[in-house]
């Protein structure tokens, strides 16, 4: 069986993003950028099932600019077989990623799809749902167990509350939670290897799917600022305040 | 505009985070609700008492009893047709369905909407709420989740909505369920607490984290959270985590305990109403965003406080 894992370079997660002066959105000049980090949970679990003997081939695929061949080629070093680069300077919204997924979807015919289940630019939360309403395939979002038995696959979610857990039939589509696995890191050999493994380069027009926005950006902003806050002296004076808020046992 | 609420329910009471929803939708147009679901009567005639509904459409039916989104999602792309809007909660089942709705009806979802500013324009956080985006939809129609802490929550009753039959949709035939593990404990959610008490890795162990923080989350009937550093440092299970990567909160009042402040962790809980630090290090950054902050040991401090409030 065959994976597809779709990867996503964003802002690194330690780095605090800086609105724009102009309001146009965040400044992403000179900043370190890396894979999303529930796509290397997915890239992580694709690799698992590969060991495991589920797996026979992974393909990892980005949309985004000719730097996202360096996540790509992080995902190759970590242990995905190939990669597809389907380049563009645009911004482009998960409805368009979704249907350049489909229609790579359409011509490897994988039996799973692992997404991020979000990234942690945009947070949309949307493209592995998205993909699955036009394959048509059943959907596993925000797994923390991913289950290959024979032509299905049980996926437990991670809910409101508690744990699920879904029996979808093959092809699927799974998205990650943070729970799922640790992504482990790509060692200097693997590195080296990656560098050699095929990288197809395409465009949004190969796949003939229109990216143009559908949804405008007007402004972006930075978020309230809290006003400054005030030292107590001691618990006693913390637990008189917090009484005057009504906070108490 | 007519809207199309997802009423989020137990399969007998509606959850409060539909009526955030409902309020949300009411800055749209007309609310109009949907309850799937098996057995779902009662909900149904709690459903049509939230206070400024019109019709409940009402889809009984096995197949939409664990709202399994290859089931649900084209019977609400089907109501669609004679609505303009759908609003979901942005909850994990709202999430999970909306989207797969949103492509059935190839219309741009906006996720987790903070406010309503026009017929198709809203604010929404990005980057984890490090940054609020203003975005308009060009769409015929809208789908949208709703962030239910940013909006009041509609009453739970004087409403007198009309309850309506759906005959719509079925079993897909590709997913089933096979069961649930819903934590029993007294303590909330972490998403829903009113109150979260929150350790950081100044703790050192989590037999501190279970001696210092668990009591003061048990008297005040709080939620548990950790941040990142404590939970990788294995004093904590993962889904403790308060952070960007983690879980996104905003109690009523977030307890900060032992927790520096990192960007990663401020990302998850800064939209928290008040917020309580507890750290020696007064340089922490966690100080420039607490409303209350106590620069003392924690190890002698949060015993204290347990005892005393």
């Amino acid at each position: 069986m065959k994976i597809l894992v779709p990867v996503k370079r964003v802002l690194d997660y330690n780095v605090k993003p800086r609105v724009k002066a102009d309001g146009t959105g965040v400044d992403l000049a000179n900043v370190k950028m890396s894979m999303n980090p529930f796509d290397e949970i997915a890239v992580e679990e694709a690799i698992r099932l590969k060991e495991k003997g589920v797996a026979t081939e992974i393909v990892a695929v980005s949309v985004g600019p000719a730097k996202a061949q360096e996540t790509l080629r992080t995902a190759l070093a970590m242990g995905a077989d190939r990669a597809i680069l389907v380049q563009t300077d645009d911004e482009v919204e998960p409805l368009a990623i979704a249907k350049i997924l489909k229609a790579i979807a359409d011509a490897e015919t994988p039996g799973l799809v692992i997404l991020g289940k979000q990234a942690i630019d945009g947070d949309n939360n949307q493209t592995g749902q998205m993909l699955a309403a036009l394959t048509g395939w059943a959907q596993g979002t925000f797994a923390s167990a991913v289950q290959v038995e024979g032509d299905h696959v049980n996926v437990t979610r991670e809910v409101d509350g508690g744990l699920e857990t879904v029996k979808l039939k093959l092809p699927a589509i799974v998205t990650t939670d943070l729970r799922l696995n640790e992504p482990r890191y790509a060692s200097l050999p693997n590195i080296m290897k990656a560098k050699s493994k095929p990288l197809d380069t395409k465009t949004p027009a190969d796949y003939g799917v229109d990216t143009s926005p559908r949804v405008k950006t007007l402004r972006v902003s930075e978020p309230p600022v809290r006003s400054a806050g005030v030292k107590v002296a001691d618990v006693d004076e913390l637990v008189a305040k917090l009484k005057a808020m009504g906070v108490h046992s | 505009m007519k809207t199309l609420v997802w009423v989020e329910h137990d399969g007998s009471a509606v959850k409060d985070a539909t009526l955030a929803a409902v309020t949300a939708a009411s800055k749209l147009g007309e609310v109009h609700l949907l309850v799937a679901g098996e057995g779902v009567d009662g909900v149904a005639r709690a459903a049509s008492e939230i206070a400024g509904v019109g019709k409940v459409h009402v889809a009984d039916n096995a197949a939409f009893a664990y709202n399994l989104p290859e089931n649900v999602a084209p019977l609400v792309a089907e109501l669609m047709a004679s609505h303009d809007a759908f609003v979901a909660p942005a909850t994990t089942t709202g999430k999970n369905i909306a989207p797969r709705v949103a492509a059935l009806l190839d219309v741009m979802q906006i996720s987790d909407i903070l406010s309503v500013e026009g017929p198709k324009s809203f604010t929404r956080p990005i980057y984890a709420g490090n940054a609020i985006a203003t975005v308009e939809s060009s769409d015929a129609k809208l789908v949208l989740t709703v962030r239910g802490t940013a909006f009041e929550k509609a009453a739970t009753s004087g409403g007198s909505g009309v309850v309506e039959a759906v005959s719509a949709g079925g079993d897909a035939g590709i997913s089933s369920f096979v069961g649930a593990e819903i934590a029993k404990s007294e303590r909330p959610e972490l998403t829903s607490a009113k109150v979260i008490v929150s350790g950081g890795r100044a703790l050192g162990s989590s037999e501190k984290y279970e001696e210092v923080i668990v009591p003061l989350a048990d008297k005040l009937g709080a939620a548990l959270g950790a941040s990142r550093a404590a939970v990788d440092a294995g004093y904590v299970p993962n889904d403790y985590q308060v952070g960007q990567t983690g879980k996104i909160v905003a109690p009523e009042v977030y307890f900060a305990i032992g927790i520096s402040g990192a960007i990663q962790h401020l990302a998850g809980m800064k939209d928290s109403k008040t917020i309580v630090a507890i750290n020696k290090d007064e340089d922490a950054p966690i100080f420039q965003v607490a409303d209350l902050g106590l620069v003392a040991d924690l190890f002698s401090a949060v015993p204290e406080l347990t005892a005393k409030i």
